[in-house]
């Protein structure tokens, strides 16, 4: 649970968690095993189509969410089911608790609900002195412990089995054996008497369908089960986001939930419950059943343009599972009470702007959530959104508002980097690198070599590098980008030297400027749409058959977030279609559309691997080019493992979160070394500043190039 | 998929790739007389394997003493098979339970049931639970013995979409699918089985026709 006053505090909690290295091993071998069996769960399924089945769905029953009530209301009372609806969290728990007075109830059995988690309903119920238990493992586990779930599926995954074995070991008032099969009979023997002792139970839900008034439960254990028929007395707590048309709609969701959870075909229990069922400790033989709908926000949020996909989450975790900040920190520094990149904008909707203030800075856009989510909400976007509603609410802290001017000015900001580039001297000593760091950085930035300002950048170069091409075979524009233009000209040039020799005629329109993701990682929305039609008006696509990147990074921008940026101008939608069309990343365009060969190219002997720039293989979803060129430039390709992980560089992030993004670089390193490769091939200068910098920093002996580089080199001249 | 003897085959594979038990029978007594052979065959306890002898707290060990005798839970047969089963366990000295589980929450050997169909996809037994013992009877048992009618195997859950729709309009009901035994990675994502409900699952595949 993530509750630190301010960044700073919440930047000390995130080192205490790097430190844990039991979390870090365990969620390191977690990431790696998930992926796997994510990808055999789905194995024969056309998981795309699935995802937009899911999200057609969930955006149906969200559009008519308080008809959906009415109906499941209606059907659930013909049954003889009490249905409430409460507000906020606070009435919830309110009528739940006046419910267990009503029946004289002592003792509660809970099974798992991320619902109940958002409520703080045990914290209310054991404040009127009813007693609480928890059935679900780790539920049990973390409720003794006294702590929040660490992830919405795994709550316990922060724990090894020796402090289960010494929590059970207090519990039980006997020593216990770590061995985890033993741990967990010890918990079902201790919780079986719960069951019949307690005179409610209380669930969640994973469905609610209204067409019959029936909820749906998933679960491995069978807690849920116990908890719904031994107690005379049934309360589910659900979200209104739960409820659905149909069980068809249920069935879809549960055909991905678990695979994308767990990587599971199916849970082994789900769990379809319709009307008050038999009970033989109930008065009259059947259950008093009661389901307590949560708004709490959501219908409020059902209503809003932007942030009405957030609903469709059905709480699967995946976003966490490939989340390599998660990965770093674990649930406890990476959620308040959801967890993972959902539970950042969750936190903000349901617990907060105080709640998520810290948190929502902490994501580093790799988009690796995006990518799997099982309802294809676009999490990053969202993230970014929050963030800026934040500091829209509470004023922009001064150094965005400053960026944000100086990017709105275009040559005001080329300005200031030429001269950043004269004053850097005494920290470069000459070298391509900031050999040290300059008083605005601290001591934690100095995890890697940073680079130095070129002495040139790669504009004001580029009348005199501009070749001839007499005979194009294409025209294209070059956007350069802010970290290439001035930081990497060489990689430009490199570009530009092959495009020629590939009769290829390069423009380079002068007025281009930052792409405006910076801007808008910062929150600043206002400065990315003013930065984006910038670009719009420098390059116009109408004259080139593509617009050529070497940044990974700025090219999904463009591509991608350009039409969700300018949407509401109808004045520029024809051209900005054409603009996001053509825009095709450096890898692409050579492979796919200049079909370079082998033969193009001089034969090496060098073991060469690579890095996938998030935004390259997730952002613009070219995973295959750059390893067919490689091997066409005539390098033997050692792939890395888990070659599409995030470097950690995130552009601002790295700066902002820089112990996490070294960690995150560190494991890159390792995963690149046992490669044996010599030279390091990537498609993003971002990348190439956290990599090589951190290569030369940890001294190792690797070649970190951008793919143009790695093909200038082995290019054989047209005439030669 | 298509034909029968292909939907069989993935059913198959797919409850044994979540660690079901899956054997074939002809009759529904050939399946209980499977039941009736496992029980005699296991353990009085198969909790042992954390060591019944392993310390409790107090109440939690009561519970666990209350249960002294083998039994086997059967609680929907008809009258012909019910007078089959207890003959069968009356032989070997097991109980027969059909009615009042709740008073055997401390445990029972074997729960045996005749679900509704299986899902071929994920291996996946629909079993209507609307009576509590039927409930119970798949959840407190170590051992859970289902017989699945051959005839009743469909590919996915959408080709049962239409029974269940009919189920839940018999309000009250309680449907259940399971598949595999009761499990939980809640401890370092190690797997371990019968956390709550059954240890082991068997599947009687049964020829019904």
């Amino acid at each position: 649970m993530q509750e630190a006053k301010d960044l700073k505090g919440y930047k000390q909690e995130v080192q205490d968690a790097l430190d844990n290295s039991f979390l870090r091993t365990a969620m390191d071998n977690f990431a790696v095993a998930y992926r796997t069996g994510r990808a055999n769960a789905f194995a024969g399924l056309d998981v795309e189509n699935l995802i937009a089945q899911i999200a057609a769905s969930k955006d149906s029953a969200i559009g008519q969410m308080d008809a959906l009530f009415d109906e499941f209301k209606a059907n659930a009372e013909k049954t003889g089911t009490r249905v409430h609806l409460a507000r906020t969290a606070q009435e919830a728990n309110e009528i739940i608790a006046q419910i267990a007075k009503d029946n004289q109830v002592n003792k509660i059995v809970k099974s798992k609900s991320m619902t109940a988690e958002e409520t703080l309903l045990n914290h209310h119920l054991e404040a009127q002195q009813f007693e609480v238990v928890e059935t679900d493992l780790g539920e049990w586990i973390i409720q003794l412990r006294n702590e929040g779930p660490s992830h919405m599926v795994m709550p316990a995954i922060h724990l090894s089995r020796y402090q289960v074995a010494d929590l059970f070991s207090e519990v039980t008032g006997r020593k216990q054996d770590s061995e985890i099969e033993r741990l967990v009979k010890v918990a079902r023997r201790e919780l079986r008497r719960q069951y019949l002792e307690a005179d409610m139970g209380i669930s969640g839900a994973n469905f609610a369908i209204a067409a019959t008034g029936t909820i749906g439960l998933t679960t491995n254990e069978g807690n849920a089960r116990l908890v719904t028929t031994l107690p005379r007395v049934h309360v589910a707590l659900v979200g209104l986001e739960k409820l659905m048309p149909t069980l068809n709609d249920a069935l879809k969701v549960n055909r991905v939930l678990p695979r994308n959870a767990t990587g599971q075909g199916i849970t082994s229990y789900v769990t379809w419950i319709t009307g008050p069922n038999a009970c033989a400790s109930a008065p009259e033989g059947q259950k008093i059943f009661h389901i307590v709908f949560l708004d709490n926000g959501r219908r409020e949020l059902a209503r809003d343009p932007v942030f009405k996909e957030v609903l469709r989450c059905v709480r699967c975790g995946a976003c966490a599972n490939v989340c390599p900040v998660y990965r770093m920190v674990g649930g406890h520094q990476y959620g308040h009470i959801y967890i993972g990149a959902i539970g950042l904008i969750l936190t903000y909707f349901f617990h907060g702007r105080e709640k998520a203030r810290n948190l929502v800075q902490n994501c580093i856009n790799c988009e690796a959530c995006k990518s799997i989510c099982a309802a294809g909400i676009d999490l990053p976007r969202m993230i970014k959104e929050v963030h800026t509603r934040i500091q829209d609410a509470e004023g922009h802290p001064v150094k965005s508002v400053l960026l944000s001017k100086v990017m709105k000015n275009r040559k005001f900001f080329h300005s200031l980097l030429r001269s950043a580039q004269k004053v850097q001297k005494p920290v470069t000593g000459g070298t391509p690198y900031l050999r040290h760091l300059p008083q605005i950085f601290a001591k934690e930035h100095n995890f890697r070599a940073l680079p130095a300002i070129a002495n040139k950048a790669f504009r004001d170069t580029w009348d005199h590098i501009k070749p001839h091409v007499a005979t194009p075979r294409y025209r294209i524009a070059l956007f350069a980008g802010c970290a290439l233009d001035f930081v990497y000209p060489e990689q430009l040039e490199a570009a530009v030297k092959l495009l020629a020799d590939c009769d290829v005629a390069v423009d380079f329109p002068m007025e281009q400027s930052c792409c405006g993701l910076p801007v808008e990682m910062m929150g600043e929305k206002d400065a990315a749409v003013a930065v984006a039609y910038q670009n719009l008006t420098a390059i116009h696509p109408e004259p080139y058959d593509y617009i050529l990147t070497l940044c990974a990074s700025c090219g999904s921008h463009l591509k991608k977030a350009y039409p969700r940026l300018l949407e509401d101008d109808a004045s520029v939608q024809k051209e900005l279609n054409e603009f996001a069309d053509k825009i095709i990343p450096f890898s692409q365009f050579v492979n796919d559309v200049l079909k370079v060969e082998a033969s193009d190219f001089m034969p090496s002997k060098l073991k060469a691997t690579f890095h996938a720039p998030c935004h390259l293989c997730r952002g613009l979803g070219v995973t295959e080019p750059p390893h067919d060129l490689i091997r066409k430039a005539g390098y033997e390709f050692v792939p890395a493992a888990e070659e599409q992980t995030c470097c950690g560089f995130g552009g601002t992030y790295s700066s902002k979160f820089p112990q996490i993004s070294a960690q995150i670089l560190e494991k890159k390193l390792e995963d690149i070394q046992k490669t044996g490769a010599a030279t390091l091939i990537t498609e993003c200068p971002g990348c190439i500043l956290q990599l090589r910098g951190g290569a030369v920093k940890h001294g190792l002996d690797i070649d970190v190039k951008h793919l143009s580089e790695a093909l200038a080199d082995k290019h054989k001249k047209p005439s030669s | 998929m298509g034909a029968p003897e292909n939907l069989n085959k993935l059913f198959k594979d797919k409850a044994e790739a979540v660690s079901a038990i899956v054997s074939e029978v002809a009759s529904l007594n050939e399946a209980l007389s499977y039941a009736v052979e496992i029980c005699d065959r296991k353990e009085a306890c198969q909790l042992l394997i954390s060591g019944c002898e392993e310390e409790l707290s107090s109440g939690a060990a009561e519970l666990c003493e209350q249960k002294q005798k083998k039994s086997i839970a059967a609680p929907a047969l008809d009258a012909d098979l019910s007078q089959e089963l207890a003959s069968l366990c009356h032989a070997k000295g097991i109980d027969v339970v059909t009615k009042d589980l709740r008073k055997h929450v401390a445990g029972i050997d074997i729960g045996f049931t005749v679900v509704d169909y299986g899902i071929a996809e994920t291996g996946t037994l629909v079993l209507d639970s609307s009576s509590e013992d039927t409930r119970l009877a798949t959840m407190i048992s170590e051992v859970h013995v289902a017989v699945v009618p051959k005839s009743k195997i469909r590919p996915t859950a959408f080709e049962v979409e239409n029974e269940l729709i009919d189920l839940m309009g018999q309000s009250p009901n309680y449907t259940a699918f399971i598949t595999g035994a009761s499990r939980t990675a809640d401890i370092e994502r190690v797997l371990a089985l019968g956390v709550h409900g059954p240890l082991e699952l068997h599947i009687l595949m049964w020829e019904d026709h």
